[in-house]
């Protein structure tokens, strides 16, 4: 008998990922120049997260038709966002067929106390997390993958790193730890016992584990991979800069190849210019898209 | 007896797990370099696409199928058998063309359609073993000297041509090891110079 949506089946998807490049795109052509340039997987979006902090407003799920033509576009697993706690948006994507569900701060919230109960999908979800609780709470709630909240739409890895290295921190301080003290930490840090045991006989996470939010060029992203992460989400790191298929190309390689200085050498090499980027910490503490949700 | 694991793209650790809980010593291959004294070779499940498209762009697709012409044993589960296939639909052509099958990427459809369930192949394993078909392909067609070892609902989900052995699911996410304890057979044959147990 045929077992669809499990838990395995989700997260197995997210396996498939590793050691990939998951790339932002608002229209089949941007969806083919990411193909083209070896991306795991695409993001299909209405606008890339730089665009939505310049232009403000509320913003929400893509239009289907948009969804729809990047799907039609690729063969790779095509992703894309809904509004925390939206679960009518996350229907609507279930019901186009999309192959990953991002439940983003990139958006607009529409829900400030609940995430969406993820469980009850067949579609797999990544959540964004600053440290171990908050991935431990998305995974609670069904979350098959977790991400990096960082600072999206900055072209500013500085968040990503905080945010990785916090993750990876608590996770060998649990490991540190004597059984007896794991309920209090698991209070401690919101997260159910169960998974923090779980995360403590693994040494990671139980699910995958990607870097996102102000990645901008192929150093940042094969520093993110030797800090310990799975692979890498690029947003508007790409299509902002001046030539989004070369340096598309240059950050699947240097993912590939992150432990190979040379390499990453190679990657980085006459790519033009990258993205602006924003210095965070001029960024008044409205603008901050990564204290949406916890 | 050392066996590699393309690590370029994919489910790449689960593979390594799998290979050293089977007995093998690990590998992993980023570099034709790497390809030497390798008594097999598995390529991963991942991204069909991007694996392909990191092959060529290292050498490694020309130095694979040359190793494999010579006789080194190759693994492909999910993305691996398509890259192995003679031809593929619904994309990008095959990088290694290696193997007398025909696939259809995605044919189960989309990821809302992926499954585990358990399938049979006494030739591995007496009793039924579960796997997991993660936007699997569907071989479409196989040529004559090419064995079909399992099936599921009819249509063949684990082929062998000689030494190269091919899944359209991943044994390696659902930690089932007989799969990888066949291939190593394989691969033992190789290296003891004895034609190999089937095809």
């Amino acid at each position: 008998m045929r077992e669809v949506g499990t838990e395995r089946v989700k997260r197995g998807l997210a396996q498939m990922l590793k050691g990939g490049v998951i790339m932002d795109v608002t229209t089949p052509e941007q969806a083919r120049v990411a193909e083209d340039a070896g991306a795991v997987a695409v993001m299909a979006l209405e606008r890339v997260p730089a665009d939505i902090r310049a232009e403000g407003g509320v913003a929400r799920m893509a239009d289907p038709a948009r969804i729809k033509a990047i799907m039609a576009a690729v063969t790779i697993p095509v992703m894309a966002k809904v509004r925390i706690g939206h679960f009518v948006e996350a229907q609507v994507l279930e019901a186009l067929g999309v192959d990953f569900i991002d439940e983003s701060e990139v958006l607009t919230p529409a829900d400030e106390r609940y995430h969406i109960d993820k469980r009850r999908f067949r579609v797999p979800f990544v959540c964004g997390a600053r440290d171990l609780g908050e991935a431990l709470r998305r995974i609670g709630e069904g979350a098959a993958m977790i991400r990096s909240k960082g600072e999206a739409g900055t072209g500013n890895v500085v968040e990503a790193v905080r945010h990785a290295r916090q993750i990876l921190d608590e996770i060998r301080r649990l490991q540190a730890l004597p059984e007896e003290e794991l309920m209090t930490a698991a209070k401690e840090l919101g997260a159910p016992y169960e998974l923090v045991l779980e995360v403590r006989r693994l040494g990671r996470l139980p699910v995958v584990n990607f870097a996102a939010g102000g990645i901008a060029t192929p150093a940042d992203a094969a520093m993110m991979m030797q800090l310990g992460c799975d692979g890498v989400f690029v947003g508007s790191g790409i299509f902002k800069s001046e030539d989004p298929a070369r340096r598309a190309r240059a950050i699947v390689d240097a993912v590939a190849h992150y432990d190979d200085p040379d390499a990453v050498a190679r990657a980085c090499e006459g790519l033009g210019e990258p993205m602006r980027g924003l210095d965070v910490r001029r960024l008044p503490e409205a603008e901050l898209l990564q204290t949406r949700g916890s | 007896m050392r066996v590699g694991v393309v690590a370029l793209q994919g489910d790449v650790a689960e593979h390594v797990e799998a290979l050293r809980q089977a007995g093998a010593e690990p590998v992993l291959v980023r570099t034709p370099q790497a390809l030497e004294g390798l008594a097999g070779l598995v390529v991963p499940g991942g991204e069909s696409t991007t694996i392909g498209t990191l092959l060529a762009r290292c050498g490694l697709d020309a130095a694979i199928r040359r190793r494999a012409e010579e006789g080194m044993p190759l693994f492909g589960t999910c993305a691996g058998l398509i890259l192995m296939a003679r031809s593929a639909s619904g994309g990008e052509p095959p990088l290694l063309r290696l193997m007398d099958v025909t696939v259809e990427r995605n044919a189960y459809g989309r990821q809302r359609e992926s499954f585990e369930v358990e399938i049979s192949c006494p030739v591995v394993d007496p009793n039924p073993f579960r796997v997991a078909f993660i936007r699997a392909p569907v071989v479409t067609w196989v040529g004559e000297g090419v064995h079909v070892l399992a099936r599921h609902e009819g249509l063949p989900v684990l082929v062998q041509q000689g030494r190269l052995l091919g899944a359209t699911f991943h044994p390696e996410i659902t930690g089932y090891l007989g799969v990888h304890r066949y291939f190593l057979e394989l691969s033992a044959q190789r290296a003891r110079g004895t034609p190999p147990s089937r095809g």
